[in-house]
């Protein structure tokens, strides 16, 4: 019995430390926002600054699926 | 596992998130003061003193405070136009106060010492819930059941809609969950950092760049704080959109 506990345990720990992964594709979503953001605004400056509105919105959501990942992990370690 | 005395951790860094009461140890019950309570209260207070004190002179020309906080109630006043529309300024006060509220909650939970009440998701939950409530039954008072247009994409094929209103549906749904998820987690995981590196000071040898870390991740926190409020916003004037303006 105290066996399948410590594996629970380690498997807890494992499947947080796995959860991290996902942080990867919201860095390259947030990533990729950004920096097709700057590319539009370098090409066209003037229309920039009406624009950073829609970047931030699009970085939130972008951003939200990596927080999920986050989420899962911190569940997995607390409430799991 | 941070205690253990060889890894030179003296302290968790999740310990900073912990929920005490604010006079003894006794159990905690809802009407218990604790350091939350504390944090939060003094968020209402630095509003107040920035918005009614500080401005409380009223003068043609502002003052330091005075001109922070017209600055403050211009950008949001602003956002609100543009991404709401000119209905959306009838809901001005809430947004507004939804915004000054988390700012300052985020910035003073970065004085030393003290308690990040927005990075409890108890916290944001129930400030993203208001929204999700509030946004839901306006949309469906303005509109009545023109609001369910938000879920049936005239603009796609008829085969794809049911998809995508399954879809549409789903995602109208976690709205809350990621609104306060991710105000909650990005000051959780920034805060629990700081105290990362922090813990890393205790030892001589890397003291120096842990220092500096510190001091450098303490101003991306300082941003993160400002940008989280704003994003909360932003978030909060895109649903209104959407129940003010049904359908894509």
């Amino acid at each position: 019995m105290e066996n399948v506990a410590t594996y629970a345990e380690l498997g807890k720990y494992l499947g947080a430390g796995l959860a991290c992964i996902g942080m990867a594709g919201a860095a390259m979503g947030v990533g990729n926002v950004a920096g097709n953001y700057l590319a539009g605004a370098l090409r066209n400056p003037s229309a920039a600054a009406s624009q950073t509105a829609t970047l931030f919105i699009g970085m939130a959501f972008a951003e939200a699926l990596g927080i999920f990942s986050f989420l899962v992990a911190l569940l997995l370690l607390f409430a799991a | 596992m941070a205690t253990e005395e060889s890894t030179g951790l003296v302290f968790h860094p999740m310990d900073q998130f912990i929920v005490r009461p604010l006079f003894g140890d006794g159990p905690i019950h809802w009407y218990t003061p604790t350091n939350v309570t504390l944090w939060l209260m003094l968020a209402v207070l630095v509003v107040w003193l920035l918005f009614v004190a500080g401005t409380s002179g009223r003068s043609l020309i502002p003052s330091r405070v005075q001109s922070m906080a017209e600055l403050t109630y211009g950008m949001v006043h602003k956002m609100i136009e543009e991404v709401s529309g000119k209905e959306g300024l009838r809901y001005f006060p809430y947004i507004f106060t939804l915004f000054c509220f988390i700012l300052f909650s985020n910035l003073l939970g970065l004085v030393p010492k003290s308690f990040t009440t927005t990075s409890h998701i108890a916290v944001t939950g129930v400030l993203a819930l208001m929204v999700f409530l509030g946004v839901t039954i306006l949309g469906f008072v303005l509109n009545g059941t023109h609001f369910l247009g938000l879920f049936w994409v005239k603009s796609a094929p008829l085969a794809l809609r049911p998809v995508l209103a399954v879809i549409e549906l789903i995602s109208y749904f976690v709205r809350p969950v990621s609104h306060s998820i991710r105000l909650a987690g990005n000051l959780l995981a920034g805060h629990a950092v700081i105290k990362v590196f922090a813990a890393f000071a205790a030892i001589a040898v890397v003291a120096p760049v842990s220092i500096l870390a510190i001091v450098g991740m303490y101003a991306f926190e300082v941003m993160v704080s400002v940008i989280q409020a704003y994003v909360f916003t932003i978030l909060t004037c895109v649903y209104l959109k959407d129940a003010l303006h049904p359908g894509h």
